[in-house]
C-alpha cells in the first residue's frame, strides 16, 4: 500500500553563524541581518518522508507557519521532492508559543484530511524546544515517536520504528497514523534536483504574488493590480506552481487558542548577552609564559 | 485547563531507568524544596514504573514530602502514552502549582505531550527557575509569586524570561547538571501515596519492540578535568592536539557544537546548551570563540583557560587564564610544561 506523508518544515535565521555584524550596539540581536535558512532537522524529516514515497508510493505534503517568505523552504522542498505544499500565514498567529503554534499546525493538518504519518524535526534552532512535535501529536490525538532514526518496518498500518535515545536506542511498533520527530543522524538529505528547480522556481504563493505586482505596477490602481494578481495566479495555477496559502478562517481555527491569546507561556524579560571583561590573567604564548601558568594550576592543586 | 491553585505543591517528573533515578531528578528536588518553601507548600514527586518503590525514599531524603507512587507493569520501561496518561491524570487530582522535568530525551518526550493535554504553559531547558512578581504592563494587575522560568534563547544569544501566571500548572523541562545535587538526609520523613491508574486501549498503541542501552562512553560531567576544541581546531586530525593535551592532564575530551558539526568528534562530547553541562575543576577552552549556549555549558567551572587566536573571541570574557595565539603552538608547549612538572 502506499503511504501520505505530511511534512511540517519551519524557516529560522541561523542562529548558529552570529557574526558581529549581527549584533547591535546595545548587544541585542539584530534578526534581520541573520540569513534566513530551512531548518536543519526538518530537511531530516523531508527526507524521511520523501524516502517512504519512493520505496511504498504515495504523497508528500509540506506545511509552513511564517510570514510570506517562509514560501522560500517551500519551494524549496518542491525542489527536493515534495508534491505539495502549504503555507500557513496569518497576522493573528504571531506571538504564538509553542502551544499555540501545534494548535494552529493541527488545524491545517485536519484540513489536509488523509494521512498516515506526520513528519516534524525534532527541534527548530531559533527555540531549540523540541516542544511543538509531541504537542501537535497531543492535538491530532496520534501516538508520537521522537527522536527517529531509522523506519525498521512499513507493512500496512502498522510501522517499527528505531528511535535514539541518547544512552541507547529502540524499537517501538506504533498503528498509523503517527506524528514522527526526526534527528539529524537519520538520514543524508537529497539535494535539490536542476530540474525541479527549473520546474518549481517559479511557484508562488498569492501573497507573493500580491507583492510582486505592487512592485511592477506602483501606479495601477487596487482594482487593476487585484486583477493582475488574478491573471498571474490563474496562469500559474494551470501550471500547478501555486502554494497553496491558507488563512486562520481557511482552517478553522478558533481564536482563543492562536497567537498571543492561546500562548499561556509570555516572555517576562529578555536580556542579551552582555559579555562581561571582568580580567583574566593574560599568559603569553611562550614557553616560559605557559611554564608559569602550569606551575600556578600546580601549586593551587587544580592539577597534578 | 487546571486552575491556578496557589496552595498547590511543587512538583517533580522522578525519571527513572531500569530501577535507578536519574540525576536530574535529584537535582530538582533540590530546587523544587528551595521553591517550596519560599511558596510555604509541599514538594512532591511522582515515581511510575515496576518495583520502584525503593526509590521513594531517595526521593525523600533529598527534600520530597510526597512521593506518588504508581506501580504497574506496564510502565516498566517508558513509553510517552502510559506516561503521560500518569501525569495528567495525577496533575488534574492534585492541581500542583509548579511540575519540573528533566530536559532529558524522556522529559522532552513527555513534557510538552502533558502539557498539550493540559492546555498548560512548558518552557523547555530552563536553566534555572525563581519564585518573582510580575507587573502586567498594560493592565498593571500583580500576579505574585510566580516561577520565573529562564532559558538561553536564539541559539543562546539572549537570555530569556518567560511566565505564565493564567494557564497552570507552571512547567519546564530543565537541564541536566545545571542545579546542584544536595546531600540525601536519610533521617527525613515523607509519605508515600500509593495511586491507580486506568488505561485504554489508545494509551497503550505503542509497543516496545527492541530495547538497547549502553552505558555512556564520555561521562563529562564526572571529570575533573575537561580539555575542550572547537571551530577553531580546524580538522579532525588536528583535534588530536586535544586528546593529546587532555590525556597529558588525565582528563575527558569536550566539543563546542562548531566541532561536532564540523566533524572532528562525536556528539556525546558536546558541552554546552545542546550538550551536557559541566563544572569541572579545570576547563581548557582550545579554539572556541564562546556562544553564549556553550558558555553556558562550563562557565561554572572552576578555573578555565582559553587559548584563542581572536583577542576579542567571548570566550575570554569567562576565562581565568587567556592565552591569546595559535593553538597549534600553544598546546605542544603545555604538553611539553605539564610533562616537564610531572
Amino acid at each position: 500500500m502506499s503511504y501520505d506523508c505530511i511534512v511540517c518544515v519551519k524557516q529560522v535565521p541561523d542562529t548558529s553563524n552570529i557574526t558581529g555584524e549581527a549584533m547591535k550596539a546595545d548587544g541585542t540581536v539584530n534578526r534581520a541581518a541573520l540569513p534566513a535558512i530551512f531548518n536543519p532537522e526538518d530537511l531530516h524529516a523531508l527526507e524521511a518522508a520523501l524516502a517512504i514515497r519512493e520505496a511504498h508510493g504515495g504523497t508528500v505534503t509540506v506545511l509552513t507557519m511564517g510570514p510570506p517568505a517562509a514560501c522560500e523552504v517551500l519551494r524549496d522542498c518542491l525542489y527536493r521532492g515534495a508534491d505539495r505544499a502549504i503555507l500557513i500565514t496569518d497576522r493573528r498567529a504571531a506571538a504564538s508559543d509553542t502551544l499555540a503554534t501545534s494548535y494552529i499546525l493541527s488545524q491545517a493538518v485536519r484540513k489536509i484530511g488523509r494521512y498516515d504519518f506526520v513528519f516534524c524535526g525534532r527541534q527548530a534552532i531559533d527555540g531549540d524546544t523540541a516542544q511543538v512535535g509531541p504537542q501537535l501529536a497531543e492535538k491530532l490525538h496520534l501516538p508520537q515517536v521522537t527522536y527517529f532514526e531509522k523506519l525498521v518496518d512499513l507493512s500496512g498500518k502498522t510501522a517499527r520504528i528505531r528511535r535514539n535515545v541518547g544512552n541507547g536506542w529502540e524499537v517501538l511498533e506504533t498503528r498509523l497514523p503517527v506524528l514522527v520527530t526526526v534527528l539529524d543522524t537519520a538520514n543524508e538529505p537529497r539535494p535539490a534536483a536542476a530540474r525541479r528547480v527549473m520546474r518549481y522556481k517559479r511557484a508562488r504563493a498569492v501573497v507573493e504574488l500580491a507583492g510582486e505586482v505592487n512592485a511592477a505596477l506602483p501606479d495601477a490602481t487596487a482594482a487593476e493590480k487585484e486583477a493582475e494578481v488574478a491573471r498571474r495566479q490563474e496562469a500559474l495555477q494551470a501550471k500547478g506552481l501555486m502554494i497553496e496559502q491558507w488563512n486562520l478562517d481557511d482552517i478553522q481555527a478558533d481564536l482563543q487558542w492562536c497567537g498571543m491569546a492561546g500562548s499561556p507561556t509570555k516572555v517576562h524579560r529578555v536580556q542579551s548577552i552582555v559579555l562581561t571583561k571582568e580580567g583574566f590573567t593574560p599568559v603569553e604564548p611562550t614557553e616560559e609564559g605557559i611554564r608559569k601558568m602550569i606551575h600556578e594550576l600546580i601549586v593551587d592543586h587544580t592539577i597534578g | 485547563m487546571i486552575e491556578v491553585n496557589r496552595k498547590g505543591e511543587v512538583w517533580v517528573f522522578a525519571e527513572q531507568e531500569d530501577e535507578s533515578l536519574n540525576d536530574v531528578s535529584l537535582e530538582l528536588v533540590g530546587r523544587a524544596r528551595q521553591l517550596a518553601d519560599r511558596l510555604g507548600v509541599k514538594v512532591g514527586a511522582v515515581l511510575a514504573g515496576w518495583n520502584v518503590r525503593e526509590l521513594s525514599y531517595r526521593l525523600i531524603a533529598h527534600g520530597v514530602d510526597h512521593v506518588y507512587h504508581v506501580h504497574d507493569t506496564r510502565l516498566e520501561h517508558y513509553r510517552t502514552l502510559p506516561y503521560a496518561r500518569v501525569m495528567c491524570q495525577l496533575i488534574e487530582k492534585y492541581k500542583p502549582q509548579i511540575v519540573m522535568y528533566g530536559a532529558t530525551p524522556i522529559g522532552r518526550d513527555l513534557a510538552p505531550r502533558i502539557a498539550s493535554e493540559l492546555k498548560a504553559g512548558l518552557t523547555a531547558d530552563c536553566t534555572d527557575l525563581e519564585i518573582g512578581d510580575y507587573t502586567d504592563p498594560k493592565s498593571k494587575q500583580v500576579h505574585k509569586d510566580l516561577l520565573m522560568q529562564i532559558r538561553p534563547a536564539f541559539g543562546g544569544n539572549i537570555i530569556a524570561t518567560i511566565i505564565n501566571y493564567d494557564r497552570w500548572p507552571q512547567m519546564a523541562t530543565v537541564r541536566e547538571g545545571v542545579m546542584r545535587m544536595r546531600e540525601g538526609d536519610p533521617k527525613r520523613t515523607g509519605k508515600i501515596i500509593e495511586e491507580t491508574i486506568e488505561f485504554n486501549d489508545f494509551d497503550l498503541a505503542v509497543k516496545l519492540i527492541e530495547r538497547h542501552r549502553e552505558a555512556r562512553k564520555v561521562n563529562l560531567k564526572a571529570a575533573r578535568i575537561i580539555v575542550a576544541g572547537g571551530g577553531g581546531v580546524g580538522s579532525k586530525e588536528n583535534f588530536q592536539l586535544i586528546h593529546d593535551l587532555a590525556g597529558a592532564l588525565g582528563g575527558a575530551v569536550g566539543a563546542s557544537r562548531a566541532a561536532v558539526d564540523g566533524g572532528f568528534i562525536s556528539k556525546d562530547h558536546q558541552v554546552g546548551q545542546t550538550g551536557t553541562t559541566v563544572r569541572p575543576a579545570l576547563y581548557v577552552a582550545c579554539g572556541i570563540s564562546g556562544a553564549v549556549q556553550h558558555r553556558a555549558g562550563m562557565e561554572e567551572s572552576a578555573k578555565i583557560i582559553a587559548i584563542n587566536w581572536d583577542k576579542d573571541a567571548p570566550i575570554f570574557g569567562v576565562a581565568h587564564y587567556g592565552i591569546v595565539g595559535d593553538l597549534n603552538k600553544v598546546i605542544p608547549m603545555m604538553i611539553k610544561a605539564i610533562k616537564e612538572r610531572g
